[in-house]
């Protein structure tokens, strides 16, 4: 066992992918000497050369249209969009391109590129550096999408993504990037499916439903909500394109109450398809409608107000209590 | 070399060519061009061939047969050319209007035609031909093809990559990425630019102050101008630029001047934005006529050899419009293949509904 951070069990899992394939390739903007802004890919370049772990232009569309061609061309590279603002200038690639390719070919390409996205806020920082831009690619047929919560995860989930044939984007939620946890990095017994969910606390009253940082703040709603009588079950859906459904709606059915959570805004997020889903297969074990609780329909607010925009464990709990007004 | 910028940035454009538009051979210092009868005969034959086919498939979408049709007509020599420049190890990352480079990278012409029907949206293996799909949205390609020239480096192969794009498109930030990403890492790259003086109805000037070849001394690389309708120019301009991305001296700009003498596409009509004496004009530098003329001035051909390729071409336009016709429509099922490399839980929850409500019609 390893007690890893999540950007070092990033790191550890990228360096695995890189030592088992010479295809493997990093790309991105200060990526290799300086290891990246948030030290993700820190001391690859120095070990696996320049070749290998690219600093590129600063310019995202180049980065993910010049890794299409080295996918092309047989590597395998993963990208990193040096914050989630920043992906807008690469979704051109990323939406028309890298998703459809494959599909346009008739499965004559495949292109095993992984764009990792550092995501969400609660750090502190200016503006364009704290976003959610999930549903935007969940919307994209073609892509992957998938978001680590926790080291363990983030170690499993990078090899799997790596070794998918199928594009992925891979949301790392930048605010647990110094979470640590122990980590068996010689087994792979122990690994969960790229696609599937994870029922990461057992409850039988209400299911909370997250993925990447808001599991966190979940696992501390349920925690609190314990200690008033009530049991949460919280899933870390883990991949939300595609979405681990059977995990999902097999918990509704027995909790009848669901309350969804992200840090992207509720009006059209990810939470209104889980939504809408809960309820055209589990509507006759609904006890309430299905509760989300997510940002507001602004921009991301300036650092001082993050904490009133960003779900936290009370809101949460406010809407975990909603769902016993029906 | 001669390069343009030594000569001062307000100096006219030069521009290389080594046929006339009379069909006389002229000298160039810099690109001399070594062709054998036979290559030449060859190289007229590409050129009437891609001719009848454009017109072919401009007739299918006329009579409803395809939806849409880009058409290539005026631009065979700037196509011909850079194609026959390629070996078989390069590759060719195209926009939507290259049949001519298809041809000469062994792309069966009905092929393309699928993308146009509408029964797929490119119908080669890439790999089979070095031919990229057909790319659609403007200058999206160019960074795809400086990628894949970073793994030939990678690779320590010999080869090079070649990118068409137009003159619109050297104002999307994809091409100016592009450019940037080919100079800095010296790509194996050449950039081929089919300056066809129109971006549907907009004209050169509304892309650029400068003559676009001059852009790539900025970026730090060579940009060369060539005459687009001499197809050994085109030939010449070409096998040296790949050459050199081959050798390590990284990327070309080649700004092959044309004319697009069709409509942009077959919905297009340039009669609202441009006058019918331009045309007339770009008729008489035709890319076919002058290489023509040649062969017949230097008895390199006879007028059987002349009338054999008219009657390949229409036996190659029948043929095209036969197979056009035979082409299977799609299944309604067909729409979920492909979209991931492996099964995707939703999109087969989506087929398996699908197939249900489709099985619903026929009880």
């Amino acid at each position: 066992m390893t007690v890893l951070s999540l950007s070092k069990a990033l790191n550890e899992g990228m360096r695995k992918a890189m030592e088992d394939d010479p295809k493997v390739l990093i790309m991105g903007e200060d990526v290799g000497k300086l290891g990246g802004v948030f030290r993700v890919t820190d001391g690859l370049q120095k070990d696996f050369g320049e070749d290998r772990v690219i600093d590129t232009p600063l310019a995202e569309s180049g980065i993910i249209g010049t890794a299409i061609g080295l996918a092309l061309r047989g590597y395998r590279p993963v990208c990193e969009i040096q914050f989630d603002g920043f992906v807008f200038p690469a979704a051109d690639q990323i939406i028309t391109q890298l998703a459809k390719m494959p599909m346009r070919s008739l499965g004559a390409i495949k292109l095993p590129v992984v764009v990792r996205i550092p995501c969400g806020g609660g750090i502190g920082a200016v503006e364009h550096h704290s976003e959610s831009p999930e549903a935007y690619f969940t919307h994209t047929a073609g892509l992957r999408v998938v978001a680590c919560s926790n080291p363990a995860d983030a170690y499993t989930m990078i090899q799997q993504a790596i070794r998918s044939d199928d594009p992925v984007v891979f949301f790392e939620p930048k605010r647990r990037y110094w979470e640590k946890a122990d980590i068996d990095t010689a087994s792979t017994d122990w690994w969960t499916p790229l696609h599937a969910a994870k029922v990461v606390r057992p409850g039988t009253d209400v299911t909370l439903l997250a993925y990447g940082p808001m599991v966190k703040t979940c696992l501390e709603a349920a925690t609190a909500a314990e200690e008033d009588g009530r049991s949460l079950e919280v899933i870390d859906l883990r991949s939300l394109n595609p979405l681990d459904e059977p995990l999902v709606m097999e918990s509704v059915r027995r909790t009848g109450r669901v309350v969804v959570v992200h840090e992207a805004p509720v009006n059209s997020g990810f939470g209104a398809e889980l939504a809408a889903r809960i309820t055209e297969q589990c509507f006759y074990h609904l006890e309430s409608p299905v509760l989300r609780v997510g940002g507001f329909s602004t921009p991301y607010p300036p650092s001082k107000l993050e904490e009133h925009y960003l779900p936290d464990l009370d809101r949460v709990l406010d809407a975990v209590d909603r769902t016993f007004g029906y | 070399m001669t390069t343009d910028a030594s000569r001062g940035a307000d100096a006219p454009p030069e521009l290389v060519q080594l046929l006339t538009p009379e069909g006389e051979r002229v000298e160039h210092p810099d690109y001399d061009i070594d062709l054998t009868p036979e290559e030449i005969r060859s190289l007229y034959r590409d050129l009437v061939l891609v001719r009848r086919v454009d017109l072919e498939a401009v007739a299918l979408q006329r009579q409803g047969e395809l939806g849409i049709w880009a058409s290539l007509l005026g631009q065979e020599a700037a196509q011909i050319g850079s194609g026959r420049a390629l070996t078989d190890t390069d590759m060719a990352f195209p926009t939507y209007r290259e049949h001519g480079v298809a041809w000469c990278r062994g792309v069966d012409p009905v092929k393309l035609l699928g993308l146009f029907r509408g029964v797929n949206h490119g119908g080669w293996d890439p790999k089979e031909h070095n031919f990229h799909l057909y790319t659609i949205v403007i200058g999206s390609q160019t960074l795809h093809a400086v990628g894949y020239a970073m793994g030939i480096q990678r690779d320590d192969a010999s080869a090079a990559t070649i990118v068409y794009f137009g003159d619109g498109a050297t104002s999307q930030g994809d091409v100016n990425e592009s450019f940037i990403w080919a100079s800095v890492f010296n790509a194996p790259i050449v950039f081929f630019c089919q300056n066809n003086q129109w971006a549907i109805s907009e004209p050169l000037e509304k892309q650029t102050r400068i003559p676009l070849y001059r852009r790539a001394s900025g970026f730090g690389f060579p940009g060369i101008r060539v005459d687009g309708n001499d197809v050994f120019a085109c030939l010449a301009v070409t096998r040296k630029a790949l050459d050199a991305a081959r050798t390590g001296q990284g990327p070309t700009l080649i700004e092959a001047f044309t004319y697009r003498m069709g409509a942009h596409t077959t919905t297009d009509d340039p009669t609202r934005y441009r006058v019918a004496s331009e045309l007339e004009a770009w008729k008489l530098k035709d890319p076919i006529e002058r290489v023509k003329s040649y062969l017949f001035k230097n008895e390199q051909a006879d007028q059987a050899f002349f009338d054999s390729v008219d009657g390949e071409a229409d036996q190659l336009g029948a043929d095209l419009r036969r197979r056009c016709l035979a082409m299977p429509d799609p299944e309604p099922l067909d729409i979920f293949d492909h979209v991931y490399s492996e099964p995707h839980a939703l999109v087969e929850q989506e087929r398996a509904q699908f197939a249900g409500y489709l099985e619903g019609f026929e009880k």
